[in-house]
């Protein structure tokens, strides 16, 4: 929701007049009125701290500085359980940065209100490590939520290890109450798991860390282990083993609600990717029925040999480079829980076989985009007539529709439309 | 005395449609020949009034032409003497961000334009300095009493020409303006979409259709009209109002090659015609599907000429669509016909009101992403130093020639934004602005902020790939050997990626990578990631959708097609207006 704008100036230019008008029905004009201001300050706490809410930070430490009442109020633990740190150095991003001296205030007087926490750091190493100062400041915290977001290169790969796993630590250990992680890019390692884990099993639902090179699948199979509330877990595929998705099955379990998993190639040939028996994939389902299981992929060509040969429970696969026609038959074949398929790209083959083989088996298909493939007009249309009524989202680049002697580029809108049941263009791109 | 609506009015309350001409009575051209037409507009021409004398100074800026010129047809009608002027500031020319490839295809406009006027036994004069010092000076000296000069609608020409239409009140002198840069009226199309801009291409397909046909094109002046204004040219014209050099500019010319594209309207108007035979030849009026040879500079192609105004986009317009009734014998021809056309329109449109249009911060339309500043790694892209082929050669393109195809600014703008360096569309835009001969100001950064997904709301899943997309493009890798010669004796299957090429193959070619051409400055399986999370993060912030869906993530602006709502309903924040904290 749209945070007020309205800056106390204008506050306090609309409420004088009502002000006076009030002070002129209730005292003589002779007797000497209190000002305005000390009405201001005599409001009481919670219609200030309910104004506070709506102001953004700058403007609510600036109001803090009028007077102590107003002070006291800006230091209200409830306005302080929820802060996101920004840290970003000039040279490196345009964006502003949370002020020290409010940090600092921060540290000091509020690390005991503290619930839900965010560091946002730009892709200077400064940044990261300025984060990782504070992290380590946050002893007597209680914290639930904790999330550590590059918006631009990944800068806390860059901190040494030792400092950003001291750090992470400091909050592991003194939280007790973690239940949400986000420690994406980050060299986290098994041991700082292992601290997580000892202290946060009870409270843990939800952990993300995609791309975090120095934990092993044994590190995070030791959370699925423990943590039996866990729900919502991401994280690159090289982690991902058999023994993991069997933990995640186990009776004292809670339903795991989403696995993301990043499949990430370093160099074309490079890298031999495991395969998951079909029974871990078929025991996850069985426990946690409803499980979105989210597969993002960025691999050359001819990687893709090890995936999709047997049935598999995927939900949302992405697809962030080219993916062969015949990989694209087999996910027709094997992946009856599709919901959604993005394709970046493929070659210069129309795919209107493996797309009306998906439209036939994937049941419960509501979203496909198609970017820098080829389709004919007629697959195309064959394939909206199959699946049209139930999906949500169809978003096809214009370059990927081939004019054949059934359907131009005019036409098709139409078709697909009727079918859609709702107005549809193909995405366009400006030619200039 | 000509009507009172054409006398100048405070330029802020004066819409430009009521200076919008009338269509005129005269015959519409097809193929324009310049000089051979005759003109009925000559004698529709109101008697000069017997009172005061008319001299007229017709401001060339953009239109740099003579052909469906109404500004200047004003000018010369029932006028005693006109004279042409193209105001022009050396000493700027070197702090502006324009290359020399635009400063070359200007120059060769004013000559074509100089050359043109001589014929008609005229001049143009060339005036250094700034308008608002310029002005004062010619309307004593030429005792000017009529300015005229075409409508720029793009937000700064309006504010200059504001001042310089006050300037005129100030000093007696009448100002007539007429619109003749875009097809249509913008502020109608605007006006049509419930007082806002469309925006989504589609929307706006959708209002133009509904809007009367663009007007006619006007015929080009002729010796008759100018022969009854004549001006006297002084012995001293060459010596005041020359042409500059590119070398009095501040160009140093030794090692520039020829110009690939020839600027001047002789030039337009010859591909207009060639452009128009290739179309009957092909027998195709389609889009066609991109080959290598798209890729290469094109002898009919006409962006640059359509952005200089040296050709008038009604001319082309009006060619396009007779010769598609002429082959197809239909109708009307499908809003695609004019593709190019429309878009350049869609973002003037975009643009009109919008004086931040070029920037992030402060733009009403635009998404603010937390781009990352990296001038190393910019100016790398910059100059074609990346070490992925198929950018760089691209980006060689351009620097060399003024031109790149449109895909290949696809390629490029997507690399260096959402792609993989991650930084900031505007830093792409300004090398574009100074390098690409069509880059209209709107056009540039309204195709920026679209290719680099902070407007107009396109699906951010598809990323072009360095290597992949470039291959698929052109198989046979003559596009990288031609503008990146170190890299010709690599095999096809390398040639796109020659980091990974083995050794001995990397020798065999003379051309090692790291010494005689870059490493590849990024991971681009690592880049698309990260920077896949970075929008996604974006994107759900503004429409605070929590799912898993890529797809949706991405909110769509809820334009229907069919007749317009009674709010242009947006994400319920507007669009990326950043929450500071």
């Amino acid at each position: 929701m749209k945070r007020g704008r309205t800056g106390l100036k204008s506050i306090c230019q609309t409420f004088p007049s009502h002000e006076e008008k009030v002070k002129r029905q209730k005292w003589a004009p002779s007797s000497f009125s209190l000002t305005p201001m000390q009405d201001w300050g005599n409001l009481p706490h919670h219609i200030i701290l309910q104004i506070f809410q709506h102001l953004s930070l700058v403007d609510r430490a600036r109001a803090s500085s009028v007077c102590r009442c107003w002070n006291d109020v800006f230091h209200t633990p409830d306005l302080w359980r929820r802060f996101e740190f920004e840290l970003n150095q000039p040279a490196t991003s345009y964006l502003r940065s949370t002020h020290p001296d409010l940090i600092q205030q921060i540290i000091k007087k509020h690390a005991q209100h503290l619930q839900y926490v965010s560091f946002k750091v730009d892709s200077c190493t400064e940044s990261a490590e300025a984060a990782c100062d504070i992290l380590s400041q946050l002893v007597n915290c209680t914290i639930k939520t904790l999330g550590l977001i590059s918006t631009a290169r990944p800068s806390f790969m860059d901190v040494s290890q030792a400092h950003f796993v001291s750090a992470l630590t400091v909050v592991f250990v003194n939280s007790k109450s973690l239940s949400s992680i986000k420690i994406d890019d980050t060299p986290v390692d098994d041991p700082s798991l292992k601290v997580l884990v000892a202290n946060n099993s009870d409270t843990l639902k939800l952990l993300k860390m995609s791309s975090c090179p120095h934990v092993s699948p044994a590190g995070i199979l030791c959370v699925a282990d423990q943590c039996h509330g866990l729900r919502e877990l991401a994280l690159n595929y090289h982690l991902l083993s058999d023994e993991l998705l069997l933990a995640l099955s186990t009776e004292k379990h809670v339903h795991l609600e989403h696995l993301r998993i990043d499949v990430v190639s370093e160099n074309p040939g490079q890298t031999h990717f495991h395969t998951i028996k079909r029974s871990s994939w078929e025991a996850l389902v069985r426990h946690s029925p409803k499980v979105n299981i989210v597969m993002y992929f960025f691999l050359y060509e001819e990687e893709f040999e090890p995936f999709f040969c047997e049935e598999t429970p995927v939900t949302h696969l992405y697809f962030g480079r080219a993916v062969s026609k015949e990989m694209l038959g087999r996910i027709g074949l094997n992946c009856p829980r599709l919901v959604e398929l993005v394709v970046c790209a493929n070659g210069l083959e129309p795919l209107d076989e493996e797309l009306i083989r998906i439209a036939q088996r994937c049941k419960s298909l509501t979203a496909i985009g198609l970017g820098e493939c080829e389709v004919t007009c007629s697959g195309f249309v064959e394939f909206v007539k199959m699946c049209g009524g139930r999906l949500t989202q169809l978003s096809i680049m214009e370059e990927v529709l081939i004019p054949d002697s059934s359907y131009n580029l005019e036409q098709i809108h139409s078709e697909v439309s009727k079918h859609l049941g709702r107005m549809w263009f193909p995405d366009m791109m400006p030619t200039w | 005395m000509l009507p009172v609506e054409n006398v100048t009015q405070p330029f802020t309350q004066l819409p430009a449609v009521s200076l919008i001409s009338q269509s005129r009575p005269s015959g519409f051209i097809i193929h324009v020949t310049p000089w051979s037409l005759t003109n009925q507009q000559a004698d529709a021409v109101s008697p000069t009034p017997a009172i005061m004398v008319v001299n007229s100074v017709h401001w060339f800026r953009k239109c740099l032409r003579l052909h469906d010129n109404p500004a200047l047809q004003e000018a010369l009608n029932g006028a005693d003497t006109v004279r042409c002027v193209y105001i022009l500031d050396p000493w700027f020319a070197g702090a502006a961000n324009v290359g020399i490839n635009r400063w070359r295809f200007l120059l060769e406009a004013l000559e074509d334009l100089d050359n043109s006027l001589k014929k008609l036994n005229s001049r143009l004069f060339v005036v250094r300095g700034q308008p608002t010092e310029v002005f004062p000076r010619l309307f004593k000296e030429w005792n000017v009493t009529r300015l005229t000069f075409e409508y720029d609608p793009e937000p700064y020409g309006k504010e200059r020409d504001g001042a310089i239409i006050k300037m005129a009140q100030e000093f007696g002198v009448e100002a007539v303006i007429r619109n003749s840069h875009t097809l249509y009226n913008l502020d109608r199309i605007i006006e049509m979409n419930n007082n806002s801009p469309p925006l989504t291409f589609k929307r706006f397909q959708t209002i133009v259709s509904r809007l009367e046909l663009p007007r006619r094109p006007l015929p080009p002046i002729t010796r008759q009209q100018m022969d009854k204004c004549h001006t006297q040219i002084g012995e001293n014209h060459d010596l005041l109002y020359s042409i500059p050099s590119l070398e009095e500019l501040g160009f140093r010319t030794e090692d520039l090659s020829p110009a690939v594209w020839r600027g001047g309207e002789s030039e337009a108007l010859d591909r207009l015609n060639k452009h128009l035979d290739k179309k009957v030849w092909v027998a195709n009026l389609e889009h066609p599907r991109v080959n290598t040879c798209s890729l290469y500079a094109s002898p009919t192609g006409l962006s640059p000429y359509l952005r200089f105004g040296c050709l008038s986009c009604r001319v082309l317009y009006y060619n396009l669509r007779e010769l598609y009734m002429k082959l197809r014998k239909r109708c009307s021809p499908p809003l695609s016909l004019f593709g190019q056309l429309l878009w350049r329109e869609f973002f003037y449109t975009a643009a009109t009101n919008n004086p931040n249009f070029d920037r992030m911060e402060g733009n009403p339309i635009c998404v603010q992403i937390p781009w990352d500043q990296n001038p190393e790694a910019l100016a790398k892209w910059a100059e074609g130093r990346t070490g992925f082929p198929w950018i760089d050669a691209i980006m060689t393109q351009l620097r060399q020639e003024g031109w790149i195809h449109h895909l290949a600014r696809h390629a490029v703008a997507c690399f260096l934004t959402r792609g993989d360096l991650w930084i900031s569309w505007e830093s792409g835009m300004k090398v574009f602005e100074e390098l690409l001969l069509d880059a209209d100001w709107s056009v540039n950064a309204g195709s920026w902020m679209w290719l680099s997904c902070s407007a107009f709301f396109q699906q951010f899943f598809h990323c072009y790939c360095p290597v992949g997309f470039g291959r698929r493009t052109d198989p046979s890798g003559d596009y990288i050997r031609r503008y990146i010669p170190i890299l010709k004796d690599y095999p096809n299957r390398y040639i796109y990626e020659p980091w990974n090429a083995p050794e001995s193959l990397q020798k065999a070619a003379n051309c090692v990578v790291g010494v005689d051409y870059p490493k590849p400055m990024i991971n681009h399986a690592e880049g698309s990631r990260l920077n896949i999370e970075r929008m996604k993060q974006v994107y759900q912030q503004l429409s605070h959708y929590r799912g898993l869906s890529l797809l949706a993530s991405v909110p769509t602006i809820q334009e229907e097609a069919e007749p317009p709502m009674t709010d242009e309903s947006q994400t319920s924040s507007g669009p990326g207006r950043r929450r500071p904290d």
